[in-house]
């Protein structure tokens, strides 16, 4: 039989994935975006998980509106990374100093 | 063994493989390929909770635009993505064990938690039985209700994402021909052209 835990620890485990890519690639942004896609896809588990444990669709409509940010941020980012590319001509992120922030 | 245990096997499994495929694979078209897999994956694991709204979004949503905007990126750009990867050993060691750590502290909360006695009272939109209304049809009765402010402000948030990918993208290269109509339209024939008296036997 197949409970709530057992989809909270996919959840957590593709989680804890996510957070390694982005330590292990460190310089190269765009898997960082793919590692970020991949913890709001875990968060996205845990949540309609719940929605189905306790039978409350507003974990679903949650999971709606994580998936329209996430789509934004995915969308604002590569064009970021776009123009980043056309004034460097590289995307290494690693020593991103332009704006001594 | 039935078929909903072989299938959350199945897809969670997936889910994890490609996910880690995801950061470790050598080249970023790879990890974009292995991406879409473990949305699809996820796809098929909210089915199995019942969520199939949400599955068939995250199938047309996700790998459909997401996925595919990254492997245009990814193709556009030319990078060399060998050099990118060359520090990759560097921060295994310390990546490897903050996830450790991390994961050690899912395992804790893991082992202690309960719900809490009131949860069931506290629910907002109690899921309708299977004869009332099917997955989608609950969620848009809820939507289009309860949470047509939040539902606007997604479409809003999605409007201005879509002006800034437009606007940071955009740029006007001076070396292009470009057609400007109003130029075109407000010319009269007085300034475009002129008579000439050619007498005969010579030219111009």
């Amino acid at each position: 039989m197949i409970t709530l835990e057992h989809y909270l620890a996919v959840a957590a485990i593709l989680f804890v994935i996510g957070i390694f890519g982005i330590f292990v690639n460190r310089k190269n942004v765009i898997v960082i975006l793919m590692s970020i896609e991949l913890m709001l896809l875990a968060v996205n588990i845990n949540f309609v998980a719940f929605s189905a444990h306790l039978n409350d669709l507003v974990g679903q409509i949650f999971t709606l509106f994580v998936l329209t940010v996430a789509a934004a941020e995915a969308a604002i980012g590569l064009a970021i990374l776009v123009c980043f590319f056309r004034n460097r001509g590289t995307i290494a992120v690693e020593d991103v100093n332009v704006m001594k922030g | 063994m039935t078929i909903t245990v072989l299938a959350f096997y199945l897809f969670a499994l997936t889910a994890i493989v490609s996910g880690f495929l995801v950061v470790m694979a050598r080249n970023p078209v790879h990890s974009v390929l292995w991406l879409i897999l473990a949305f699809f994956s996820a796809a098929g694991l909210f089915v199995l909770m019942g969520a199939e709204y949400i599955a068939m979004l995250l199938a047309i949503v996700y790998v459909g635009a997401v996925a595919v905007l990254f492997l245009f990126v990814v193709m556009m750009l030319d990078v060399d993505f060998t050099q990118l990867k060359s520090g990759m050993s560097k921060f295994m060691g310390i990546g490897s064990l903050i996830g450790l750590v991390l994961l050690g502290e899912l395992a804790l909360v893991f082992g202690h938690w309960k719900f809490a006695e009131q949860a069931q009272d506290l629910r907002a939109a109690v899921t309708p039985s299977l004869d009332e209304a099917h997955n989608t049809i609950a969620l848009g009765q809820l939507i289009y209700t309860d949470y047509i402010y939040m539902f606007q402000t997604a479409g809003l948030i999605l409007l201005v994402a879509m002006i800034g990918a437009i606007v940071l993208t955009l740029r006007h290269r001076d070396d292009v021909k470009r057609q400007n109509i109003s130029e075109q339209v407000l010319r009269n024939p007085k300034d475009a052209m002129e008579l000439k008296d050619v007498k005969p036997g010579q030219g111009l």
